[in-house]
């Protein structure tokens, strides 16, 4: 039996992270929380997870002198999955509170989730509970993907999302009232959920089991 | 173009070492571990729990921790708990034993820059306020805190917007009338807090049965219900034997097997498929 992959889960001081342990056991992933961008190159996977501001996002990551270890490590094929705001930082820049700039490892822009009407209710933002994701086209045979249907449930907390520019980046879509948005990117190692899979049942333990499998 | 998927949360009133139901948030019955009741409800196609600590206000405790990290390492959707949260140490103290969110009342209508300052701390998705109204004669709402016993003179609407204001991410509406009678929730409380903020609204306190759920969420523009009498004495039959040797608490109501006769009880499964049913989506069960 392969020995279970040893994966770092970035600790920037934003966002809880016991449940990605808890998912990450399941898993049969060895996880570990830390902040040391030493461990970086070491470690057969990362994991950017996320809740907050994008923008203080970013400050911490810099003040902890993060930014350049990681977009290295991700250069040379170190598989990254980004979760929720961990996503939207992949990419190179968020309209969120003013302007700021991403970490660039994908080409695309964060945009705020608009306000819509539907059936005369005002649509929430955040939108916060179970949406479904349905896979982009030719993506559906993504290792990350196998066991887990076409339309499956996750759970999401977030009131912007990625636009990437490179469509052929999206792995999954989702529908929040008239928009459809990129709720999951692959490309090459680098992985980024929108939705939260450590919160999303037992198919969502199906995806970090699936992303365990590739590293 | 579908609607947002209602989430249907049980709620776990947990007094000491049991799981436990009152009317009017008092009169609390002892129905089982509340270990058995999480697992089954996340088996059961839970989109959510919510743990609520019934007494933690009244004696400023919190017991909860340990009960929180045994079940939040088996339960992987979020987890919200409330009860005696009266600092940002305790609210960092509840997320390091895995509770996703955390629910304050009591603190926050004392202290409202707490929304502000944990909202800011820990993310707005976070931090759930809760808000206990009762009606008065002039047809308002006034929130209560410490599980309705304690006045505050705080308009239940008004304050509904000012937390939103402050950075909560989510607002429980409790009607205090209407919980554990199974009369129905107070449709005009929660159409007037979904319609004050923007934020997720969770319905809480009154369903009977299952075409009072579906009557609320028409009524009203909410995101989520939380339900707890309806689901408990449908699951109390599953939890029973497990539980005989209760020690503590009022276990008559266990002892009996009596069902409460203002409760049509139903199963997650039950509840979600009568909502489809009625063209509200829900979440159904991966396979089931």
């Amino acid at each position: 039996m392969k020995a279970a992959p040893r994966v770092q889960i970035i600790d920037y001081r934003l966002g809880n992270v016991f449940s990605i342990q808890q998912a990450c056991r399941c898993a049969g992933i060895d996880a570990f929380v830390s902040d040391s961008s030493e461990t970086l190159h070491e470690v057969d996977g990362l994991i950017l997870p996320g809740v907050g501001a994008f923008g203080n996002a970013m400050a911490s990551l810099q003040q902890l002198n993060l930014i350049e270890p990681l977009c290295d490590a991700v250069a040379q094929g170190k598989p990254l999955m980004g979760i929720c705001l961990g996503m939207q930082l992949l990419f190179d820049q968020s309209e969120e509170f003013g302007v700021h700039q991403g970490l660039g490892l994908l080409g695309g822009q964060i945009c705020r989730i608009p306000d819509q009407m539907l059936a005369e209710r005002k649509l929430r933002v955040p939108n916060v509970g179970w949406s479904e994701i349905h896979f982009c086209d030719r993506r559906e045979s993504e290792e990350v993907l196998m066991g887990i249907p076409d339309g499956s449930s996750m759970y999401f907390v977030h009131s912007y999302f990625a636009q990437p520019t490179d469509a052929s980046d999206g792995l999954t879509t989702t529908v929040y009232g008239e928009i459809r948005y990129c709720s999951s990117v692959l490309r090459n190692t680098i992985l980024g959920v929108q939705f939260h899979p450590e919160k999303s049942a037992d198919l969502g333990l199906q995806f970090y089991r699936n992303w365990a499998q590739g590293l | 173009m579908p609607l947002p998927v209602v989430r249907i949360i049980p709620r776990l009133d947990i007094k000491g070492p049991n799981l436990v139901k009152g009317i009017h948030l008092e009169g609390l019955r002892v129905l089982g571990t509340p270990e058995d009741y999480a697992q089954h409800y996340y088996e059961m196609g839970a989109d959510e729990l919510i743990y609520q600590d019934v007494v933690a206000s009244l004696y400023e405790r919190n017991s909860l921790h340990e009960f929180i990290s045994r079940t939040a390492r088996e339960i992987f959707v979020p987890l919200t708990v409330g009860g005696g949260l009266r600092t940002l140490e305790d609210i960092s103290a509840a997320l390091a034993v895995g509770a996703d969110k955390v629910s304050i009342n009591t603190a926050a209508i004392r202290n409202p820059e707490l929304i502000e300052q944990a909202a800011l701390q820990f993310g707005s998705s976070t931090i759930v306020v809760a808000i206990e109204a009762i009606c008065q004669p002039d047809g308002s709402y006034l929130a209560y805190t410490d599980n309705g016993r304690e006045h505050t003179g705080v308009d239940a609407v008004q304050w509904a917007r000012k937390a939103e204001q402050l950075g909560a991410g989510e607002i429980i509406a409790t009607s205090v009338d209407r919980e554990g009678t199974g009369d129905g929730f107070d449709l005009a409380l929660t159409q007037e807090i979904a319609r004050e903020v923007s934020i997720p609204v969770i319905a809480h306190g009154g369903p009977g049965c299952v075409e009072q759920v579906a009557d609320v969420v028409r009524a009203a523009n909410i995101d989520a219900v939380a339900i707890a009498s309806i689901f408990h004495y449908e699951a109390v039959s599953k939890m029973h034997s497990s539980h005989l040797g209760a020690e503590e608490g009022n276990t008559e109501f266990l002892k009996s097997g009596r069902t409460s006769k203002a409760i049509t009880p139903a199963s997650i499964d039950q509840l979600k498929q009568h909502l489809v049913g009625q063209s509200i989506p829900c979440r159904m069960r991966a396979g089931g």
